[in-house]
C-alpha cells in the first residue's frame, strides 16, 4: 500500500484517474452535514442497491504500491463495466438538500427523497434521460446543468473545487483529480524556502479572521533558532453562522493536510496538529479517515515519497469554548491547560505551542496552499483584488432564498452575493442588513451593497470579513435585539482572564436587557457607547477587542431603532415582545371567537358577530390569536 | 464509590494515550463519552494517574464548557442557539421544548432521567436553520409543532 517515491505516486495517481474514467456513470451523493439531516444516507444504500441488482460492480477499490502494475497491455486493471456510486463532501446549496449530482451528465438532482431513487436509476442512469421535476428551477426555467443554475455559475470555485465532486473517504479519488502533486512538487523540485517565498509572493492571508499574511508567518517561523517547530490547524470554527471550514474539512481533508505538509516542509516542522471543533463529529470522522489512509500510503510519516522529509499529524477535538479560536488560547488548550489567551509578545511564531516556534492558519488558508504551489504566486495574485488576492468562501444564512456555501473572488460585492447567487431575499422581504464576521463583526447595511468584499474595504467601514458568514437579515429583524443576542454571546464565551471584556460584558448586556425589555433611557445609549469603547480598548485578547463591535455598530447604523426602543418604547419589527401590543381591527374582525378560544390567558372577550377586543392588561404578547385569525385581523405593532 | 469496572474502563482509556499532561482533555473527553457525564470520582483518579493536581484537572473541567459532572439523560438534545437559527426563530423551539418536557427554570435533566435539553452556540448546518440535535443526529428546519412530533414519536418509542 506505500507509495515509496515519485514514480509510484505518479502511477496511483494514474491508476486512481483511470479507475474514474472506468466508471460508466458516477451518483454523487451529498453526504456533508446538512444533507444527512435530509437523508441521504438512505438514497446512497438504495442506488447501491439498484446498481447491484443489476448486476453492476459498485465502486472498485483501487490498490496502490509494489506489485500492482497495470494490465500487460497497459490497461487499467479495473473492468470498464462498473459504478461510481460516492458519498460526497457538501455541495453548497444546502437549501436544496438532499443533493444528487450525476456524471458525465452533469445534472444536479435537488431535494432527493428515497422515493426517487428508483426513477432516477432507471430513467437516468439507465437511459440518460434527465428527470425535470427533480431540476432546480428558477423563473420557470429548468436548469439541467449543475454550472449553469446561477447559485454555481456566478462562483469561482477553487478552495470548494473538489467538495461535492469526490468521494472524501477515499484517498485514490483525491489522486484521480491529481492530488498530492503540489507536495510532490514542493519536496522534490523546491527548497523550504523557495516554498516559503512562493507562498510571500502570492500574498496569501489568512482566512481565519485577522487577514494576516501567511508567508509573513512562515518567514518567522523558518528564521527561528529553535529547530523544534510545529504547524497547527485552527478549525475550531466557532462563529455562529460560519460553516465554510467544516465543509472542506468534511468535503476534502487531503487538500487541507497537503496544504499542512507543505507548511511543514517549508518551516522545518515534524508535527501538526489540527484542533477542531466538538460540534463536528463528522469532520473529525473524515480527517481521522483521510490522515489513516495518509499514513498508509506513505504520504505522512517518516520519510515521505522517499525524499527523507518526515511529518506527523495529530487531531485534537475542541470541548466547547469559543475562545479557543484564539491563536495562545488553541495552542494552551492542546497543551492540556484551560483555553486562556495570553499577552503578547512573545507571538505564536517564536513561542507557539509547547513554547516553540508555530505555524498557526484556519483550514482554508491551508487548503489554498496546495494551489498556489501548484500555479505559482503570479497566478494566485491574478485572481481577487490586489492587497486582498484570492478567493474567499462565505457561507451565506438567515433571511436568504439560497442559503449555502459559496466560493467568490475577494472584492465581489454583497450585492453579487445576496441578489445574484443567493438568490434575494427569502418571501421577497426587504433587504436590512447583513451581519458580517460574526460576534466580532459588524453590520453593513443597504448603502454597503456595492462595497467590496476584501480585508481593507471592510476594515475602513469598521467591520471585518472574520471567519467569512454572511447572515442576511430582513426588515423583521430587531438590530436591538441582534445587538443583544451576539452581546449574550461574547459574555458566555468569555473566558474570564481580563476585567474589561469579562466585567464589561456582562454590564453591557444587562443594559441591552433593560433596553429590549421596556426599561431603558437615553442614558443607558449613552453608557453602552462608553462601556464598548472601553471594552475595546483595553481587552486582552481579539474576543474582547471585538465583543463591542456589533453593538457599536448597530448603535452607528441604526441609532434610530435604539431611540425606538427607549423613547417610543417600541419595537418596529414586534420582536421585542414586551415593547408591542396585539390589537385587533374592529373593520376585519367577523366576531368568530376563534382567538378568543385560543388565548391561554383570557384576555380576548367579545360577543360571537361582533368584533373582539384585547384586554392589554392581561396579554402576554404570545401570539396565538394572530397566528389562528382566519381574517388577518388581529397585527402586531 | 463507583464500580470498579469505572476505573478499569478509566485505565484502559489512559493507557491509549500515555501519562502526560497534555492528555487531560483528551482521557477526560472518552471518559464523558463513555458515560455521558464525568464522575467527579474519576476525575480525581485521572489526575493522580498524570500526576497533576486534583485542583488542576478540576479547572481544566470546568473551563470547558463540553463537560459535565452531573448525569445526562437518556436522549440529549441540543438546540442551536447560532445566529442563522436565532434569526429563523431557534428560540420559538426552545421554548416550546422547555413545555413539552416540563422543565422547571434552571432544570435541565428531566425527572425521569430521560431527556437532557441544552444549547449550543452554533453546529454550523445554517443552511438547516433552526436545527437541533437528539444524540448527534441532525433534525433540520424544526418549528414548535415539529418539536410535538419528534418528542412524542421518542415516547412512543420508549413505551414500547
Amino acid at each position: 500500500m506505500r507509495i515509496a517515491n515519485r514514480e509510484e505516486l505518479a502511477l496511483a495517481r494514474e491508476k486512481s484517474a483511470q479507475a474514474m474514467k472506468a466508471e460508466s456513470y458516477r451518483i454523487l451523493i451529498c453526504a456533508g452535514t446538512g444533507c444527512l439531516a435530509g437523508g441521504s444516507e438512505k438514497i446512497y444504500e438504495k442506488l447501491v442497491q439498484l446498481a447491484k441488482d443489476q448486476g453492476q460492480q459498485v465502486n472498485v477499490t483501487v490498490e496502490f504500491g509494489e506489485g500492482i502494475a497495470h494490465n500487460s497491455d497497459g490497461s487499467c486493471p479495473v473492468n470498464g463495466n462498473c459504478a461510481g456510486i460516492k458519498k460526497s463532501g457538501c455541495h453548497g446549496f444546502c437549501e436544496m438538500g438532499p443533493l444528487v449530482r450525476i456524471e458525465p451528465l452533469g445534472v444536479l438532482y435537488i431535494k432527493v427523497k428515497e422515493s426517487d431513487c428508483e426513477e432516477i436509476f432507471n430513467k437516468t442512469i439507465l437511459q440518460g434521460q434527465v428527470i425535470e421535476r427533480l431540476l432546480y428551477t428558477m423563473n420557470g426555467v429548468a436548469y439541467k446543468a449543475q454550472e449553469d443554475i446561477p447559485f454555481y455559475a456566478k462562483q469561482t470555485r477553487l478552495v470548494l473545487k473538489n467538495c461535492g465532486h469526490i468521494d472524501s473517504e477515499h484517498i485514490s479519488e483525491y489522486f484521480a483529480v491529481g492530488g498530492y502533486s503540489a507536495l510532490e512538487k514542493a519536496l522534490f523540485t523546491m527548497t523550504p524556502e523557495e516554498v516559503v517565498n512562493c507562498i510571500y509572493d502570492s500574498e496569501l492571508r489568512g482566512r481565519g479572521g485577522g487577514g494576516f499574511q501567511t508567508g509573513y508567518k512562515w518567514r518567522q517561523v523558518a528564521r527561528q533558532k529553535e529547530t523544534i517547530r510545529y504547524v497547527v490547524c485552527n478549525g475550531d470554527e466557532g462563529d455562529p453562522g460560519a460553516f465554510m471550514d467544516r465543509s472542506v474539512m468534511e468535503g476534502d481533508p487531503h487538500k487541507m493536510i497537503e496544504g499542512m505538509i507543505i507548511a511543514g516542509y517549508a518551516v522545518g516542522a515534524q508535527e501538526g496538529y489540527i484542533y477542531v471543533r466538538a460540534e463536528y463529529p463528522l469532520a473529525i470522522k473524515r480527517l481521522k479517515i483521510a490522515i489513516a489512509q495518509a499514513e498508509e500510503t506513505g504520504l505522512l510519516g517518516e520519510n515521505i515519497l522517499g525524499s527523507g522529509y518526515s511529518f506527523k499529524l495529530h487531531i485534537n477535538r475542541g470541548a466547547g469554548a469559543f475562545v479557543c479560536g484564539e491563536g495562545s488560547a488553541l495552542t494552551a488548550s492542546i497543551e492540556g491547560e484551560r483555553g486562556m489567551p495570553r499577552t503578547k509578545p512573545p507571538r505564536t511564531v517564536e513561542q507557539g505551542l509547547f513554547g516553540k516556534p508555530t505555524v498557526l492558519n484556519n483550514v482554508e488558508t491551508y487548503a489554498n496552499v496546495p494551489m498556489i504551489i501548484n500555479n505559482g504566486a503570479a497566478w494566485y495574485k491574478s485572481i481577487g483584488t490586489e492587497k486582498s488576492p484570492g478567493t474567499k468562501a462565505f457561507a451565506v444564512t438567515g433571511s436568504i432564498k439560497n442559503t449555502g456555501l459559496i466560493e467568490v473572488p475577494m472584492g465581489t460585492t454583497l450585492r453579487e452575493i445576496v441578489y445574484e447567487i443567493g438568490g434575494g431575499i427569502k418571501n421577497d422581504k426587504k433587504f436590512k442588513a447583513v451581519q458580517i464576521g460574526g460576534p466580532s463583526g459588524g453590520c453593513l447595511i443597504g448603502t454597503d451593497l456595492d462595497l467590496p468584499l476584501d480585508f481593507d474595504s471592510l476594515k475602513k467601514r469598521g467591520a471585518m470579513i472574520g471567519s467569512g458568514g454572511l447572515v442576511i437579515m430582513d426588515e423583521d429583524t430587531c438590530m436591538v435585539e441582534v445587538a443583544r443576542f451576539f452581546m449574550n454571546f461574547t459574555q458566555n464565551e468569555s473566558c474570564g482572564k481580563c476585567i474589561p471584556c469579562r466585567e464589561g460584558t456582562k454590564r453591557m448586556l444587562e443594559l441591552l436587557e433593560e433596553i429590549v425589555a421596556g426599561n431603558g433611557t437615553m442614558e443607558h445609549l449613552d453608557m453602552l457607547e462608553e462601556l464598548g469603547t472601553a471594552i475595546t480598548d483595553t481587552s486582552l485578547c481579539g474576543l474582547g477587542k471585538s465583543a463591542a463591535l456589533p453593538v457599536l455598530s448597530t448603535l452607528r447604523t441604526f441609532r434610530d431603532e435604539y431611540v425606538e426602543h427607549v423613547v417610543d418604547k417600541r419595537c418596529r419589527t414586534g420582536v421585542c415582545k414586551s415593547l408591542c401590543s396585539i390589537t385587533i381591527d374592529p373593520a376585519k374582525c367577523k366576531g368568530c371567537s376563534k382567538c378568543a378560544r385560543n388565548c391561554p390567558v383570557s384576555a380576548i372577550e367579545g360577543q360571537i358577530r361582533n368584533p373582539y377586543t384585547i384586554d392589554q392588561s392581561k396579554c402576554i404578547k404570545c401570539g396565538a390569536c394572530l397566528d389562528n385569525c382566519p381574517f388577518g385581523a388581529i397585527s402586531r405593532g | 464509590m463507583l464500580d470498579k469496572s469505572y476505573y478499569e474502563k478509566v485505565d484502559e482509556i489512559i493507557a491509549g494515550y500515555g501519562t502526560e499532561s497534555r492528555f487531560l482533555i483528551p482521557i477526560i473527553q472518552d471518559v464523558q463519552s463513555e458515560y455521558r457525564y464525568l464522575p467527579p470520582e474519576l476525575l480525581k483518579y485521572i489526575a493522580d494517574k498524570l500526576h497533576i493536581t486534583e485542583a488542576k484537572a478540576y479547572s481544566v473541567a470546568t473551563f470547558y464548557e463540553n463537560f459535565s459532572f452531573d448525569q445526562k439523560g437518556k436522549y440529549v438534545i441540543k438546540v442551536c442557539d447560532g445566529t442563522a437559527c436565532h434569526v429563523r426563530k431557534g428560540t420559538d423551539v426552545l421554548e416550546k421544548l422547555r413545555e413539552v418536557l416540563q422543565l422547571k427554570p434552571g432544570q435541565k435533566t428531566t425527572d425521569d432521567m430521560l431527556f437532557t435539553l441544552e444549547t449550543v452556540s452554533c453546529l454550523g448546518a445554517c443552511g438547516l436553520a433552526p436545527v437541533l440535535t437528539v444524540n448527534d443526529e441532525v433534525h433540520p428546519a424544526m418549528t414548535p409543532d415539529k418539536v410535538i412530533d419528534l418528542i412524542s414519536s421518542i415516547m412512543k418509542e420508549e413505551q414500547a
